[in-house]
């Protein structure tokens, strides 16, 4: 465990360039990690955030530039071989945006992996466990140190790599966006870790692109623009607009477009009824209108993509489920995705690479592969294909070194409006959007919320799940909110609110509508 | 793009270095009844290895396709034999034959698709099982010696192997074929994009409104007609099934496959480049037989480095870019 009296560790870089092949990425950086010190480093995506922090932790090498090292701030020496293991001895540790845990093995092997307590000949497991366990209390997480990492959900794993950071006595940590995959409540755990590690004399940086966050526990915000360095600004001195503008260079529009207001009277176009999902003991019901915006607010795991996953066919609804889905009055069962699709309702994943896009195969083909049957009769008209991908990229603003890269090698924003283009060129007029900017920067968020306010403008409806509140919030007309698999309110008007939200989304406050509890006992008989 | 794409033009060289070691090793190489025979004989494992592009672009893998020739082979010579009594037109019996062949093939295909999407078996294991189901079946049938074709028959079949248009036999026109509608399969229809979408990450292709396991097992079908059109002209070279029929096709037609540019673990594949890797394997074959510089029983050790050093290049190219 770190010890109070540990030295603390001062991590500067001087002058840093690095670049992949002929084209740099970061030029000429200036920055100092100190210990005891939050240092957030802030910057739309594709600034050189991740890149930087890649180079201090040793996974990849500076091309120009100096770093230095010291264990007070007075005697600093220059390190010429910079590497991870060099790095992870002197007590850097990054924990990446993407996970580095073996999904085979076990919690408490994870946290130990490559830093296992041996006994005398074999390893001493009962001593990991208690360890480990010892470490995931700390988190006040209730993860099991025996499950193994696969049968985790996200914000489980996250823990995992924070608990592993904990065992390898970090003196600088490196966290690239931790909260993008946590709930408010693990954030704010999370947080009070890092205020420990702080009070410790540890170094950590921080990168999200969540202001609010960076507000609270920054000491430190050093700002990257387009792989310069904007500056280094103690965080007292900044408030969250300026956060913003240093960030974009430009001031911000308003976040959020006006919405038009949906009439009373509006059809409705989706109708879902007491729809039973697999493994929920409480049937669901909503509605969405025409040109509606229907907020989906809840805690990670509270069930919002499982219930719209049922809805269009990628999962099967419980056994048991008597409920139905309707069309614009007509009764649909999706059996495919395919089905749901060609009625016009399409789906935008909320894991872009895992299940958005293909990341080796190029930009045309991935646009096109969700609206494929548009542009083919017995073969592909390539020469469609490649207008419909022009006008797109155009109306989407997808930025790009050149149109022959893959979707791997785009930026996340970019990656977010590929991956919105590609449902869209479906010409969908229900469109369910699942985290649509999570892990993007405020700039193309603002982009992606213009997008949704032109699509409800022009007459299509929408279902939003998010886990970000304010955007929530910002966008929706009605907000439902979901605790543990069922909807436990739907909220409108003047209810639509930071607080209530969280009430209902946990568990505090439960307005089921009379309809739901009416099916509600009757299920809980069966 | 102007910048030679070794990854495509690969396996290209690698034909012409060999064709020219060919021409320098024996002058009968270049007899056009050597050429002729080098086509015809690739035909079979390029046939084979066409489907195996398919199953292997989507992500699968089909062991079974050696065993299933033979028990293809085995069904055609007894429904012919079987058929003599009845009918009187040769052409009629072996019309009647090919049409139950197709059916047989796309039905073994359509097994070994169902059982890995439908059942969730891994292909590997699926296809190592059916590959023990129809060797043994075989071997059972013909009650472990030979299945022979009514010479009758067999007179007038074998023209389909030897017979010649244009001066090509016929089963390098089937081979042509084949590949060509192949290709326009793979690279110009929603359904070789499927295969491609498929084989690089299913997860994405379910989320693309892709009917993933119809995908799969429709690879596993053509893969079961291609073997199937293979038997076709294979019955009549040798007018006998067996045992041995048919063995080690599976790694042939694999080793095609993977010399000519397909990716083995999905997402990528090249019909053009699969001919080239048949062709290749062939060609080895005869070269070896024309020199005593390397012994002929070496052919699979040759063969065996040719596919090692063909992934070894193109991993490398890969790497660059």
């Amino acid at each position: 465990m770190p010890e109070e009296n540990k030295k603390s560790l001062t991590l500067s870089v001087k002058k840093l360039r690095k670049s992949f092949g002929p084209v740099e990425v970061l030029h000429g950086i200036d920055l100092t990690l100190r210990g005891g010190e939050v240092h957030a480093i802030l910057g739309e995506n594709g600034a050189g955030k991740s890149t930087l922090v890649k180079i201090l932790s040793g996974f990849e090498q500076l091309s120009d530039g100096e770093l230095h090292i010291g264990e007070s701030s007075g005697n600093s020496q220059r390190i010429d071989v910079w590497n991870n293991s060099i790095a992870e001895q002197a007590g850097v540790v990054l924990i990446h945006q993407e996970f580095n845990l073996a999904e085979q093995l076990n919690v408490a092997e994870n946290i130990f992996l490559g830093n296992e307590i041996k006994g005398r000949v074999f390893l001493d497991k009962k001593a990991m466990r208690a360890k480990a366990q010892e470490y995931l209390d700390i988190l006040r997480s209730d993860i099991d140190p025996d499950s193994p990492v696969e049968r985790l959900p996200v914000s489980a794993k996250q823990m995992v790599e924070i608990a592993k950071a904990q065992a390898k006595n970090a003196r600088v940590l490196v966290l690239d966006e931790p909260t993008a995959v946590l709930t408010q409540q693990e954030s704010q755990v999370l947080f009070e870790l890092i205020d420990r590690f702080r009070q410790e004399g540890v170094a950590i940086v921080f990168i999200s692109h969540k202001l609010d966050e960076i507000e609270q526990i920054a000491d430190v915000i050093t700002v990257l623009r387009d792989g310069e360095l904007v500056g280094s600004y103690p965080a007292a001195e900044l408030s969250k607009d300026d956060m913003a503008r240093l960030m974009v260079g430009r001031e911000l529009s308003s976040l959020f477009p006006e919405m038009p207001k949906v009439p009373a009277a509006a059809e409705i176009v989706l109708r879902v009824s007491d729809l039973l999902l697999q493994g929920n003991s409480a049937p669901s019901s909503f509605e969405l209108r025409s040109g509606e915006i229907l907020g989906f607010s809840g805690l990670i795991g509270s069930g919002r993509t499982a219930l719209m996953e049922t809805v269009l066919g990628l999962r099967r609804p419980a056994k048991e489920n008597l409920g139905r889905v309707e069309l614009r009055g007509e009764r649909v069962d999706f059996k495919q995705l395919s089905a749901a699709r060609n009625k016009g309702v399409a789906y935008l994943t909320k894991d872009r690479k895992g299940s958005g896009l293909l990341l080796e195969k190029g930009l045309t083909f991935n646009f096109s592969l969700f609206s494929l049957h548009k542009i083919s009769k017995l073969l592909i008209d390539t020469k469609l294909e490649e207008i419909a991908f022009e006008k797109a990229v155009e109306t989407f603003d997808i930025r790009m070194k050149d149109k022959s890269i893959v979707a791997g090698n785009l930026s996340g924003g970019n990656q977010q409006k590929l991956l919105l283009a590609k449902i869209l060129e479906a010409e969908p007029s229900i469109i369910i959007i699942d985290e649509p900017t999570r892990g993007i920067d405020i700039g193309t968020k603002s982009q992606i919320y213009h997008f949704i306010g032109q699509l409800v403008a022009s007459g299509h409806s929408l279902i939003l799940i998010s886990s970000d509140i304010t955007e929530v919030i910002g966008l929706s007309h009605r907000v439902a909110v979901m605790y543990h698999g069922e909807i436990s309110g739907v909220l409108e008007g003047e209810e639509i609110e930071e607080v209530e939200i969280m009430r209902y989304a946990t568990g505090l406050k439960n307005k089921v509508s009379p309809q739901i509890k009416q099916n509600g006992t009757s299920n809980a008989k069966a | 793009m102007p910048k030679l794409d070794l990854k495509t033009a690969g396996p290209f060289i690698a034909l012409i270095v060999i064709f020219i070691i060919g021409v320098f090793v024996n002058e009968a190489f270049l007899s056009s009844g050597n050429l002729s025979n080098i086509l015809a004989r690739s035909s079979f494992i390029g046939i084979v290895a066409i489907g195996a592009t398919f199953v292997i672009t989507a992500g699968g893998i089909d062991l079974s396709v050696g065993s299933m020739a033979a028990f293809i082979s085995g069904c055609m010579i007894l429904l012919m034999n079987a058929l003599m009594d009845s009918i009187d037109s040769m052409v009629v019996i072996i019309f009647l034959a090919i049409i139950a062949s197709l059916g047989i093939g796309a039905v073994a295909g359509l097994i070994n698709g169902l059982l890995t999407t439908k059942a969730k078996i891994e292909a590997f294991i699926v296809t190592l099982g059916t590959m023990g189901i129809y060797r043994s079946l075989i071997t059972y049938i013909a009650d472990g010696g030979t299945l022979s074709l009514n010479f009758t028959i067999g007179d007038v079949y074998s023209e389909v192997y030897y017979g010649v248009f244009l001066g090509l036999p016929y089963p390098v026109w089937v081979f042509l074929g084949v590949a060509i509608i192949g290709y326009v399969l793979l690279n110009m229809t929603v359904f070789g994009r499927h295969c491609f979408a498929v084989g690089s990450n299913e997860s994405v292709a379910r989320y693309s409104a892709i009917n993933v396991d119809r995908v799969k097992t429709m690879t596993y079908m053509l893969q079961g007609i291609c073997v199937s059109i293979a038997t076709i002209i294979y019955v009549p070279r040798l007018g006998s099934a067996s045992g041995q029929t048919g063995i080690l096709w599976e790694l042939e037609a694999i080793a095609a496959v993977i010399i000519g540019g397909t990716v083995l673990k999905g997402g990528y594949g090249r019909i053009g480049g699969t001919v080239i890797g048949a062709l290749i394997l062939t060609l080895i074959g005869n070269i070896l037989n024309l020199t005593d510089a390397v012994s002929n029983y070496l052919n699979g050790a040759v063969q065996g480095i040719i596919v090692i050093v063909a992934v070894y290049l193109q991993r490398g190219a890969w790497r660059r870019d």
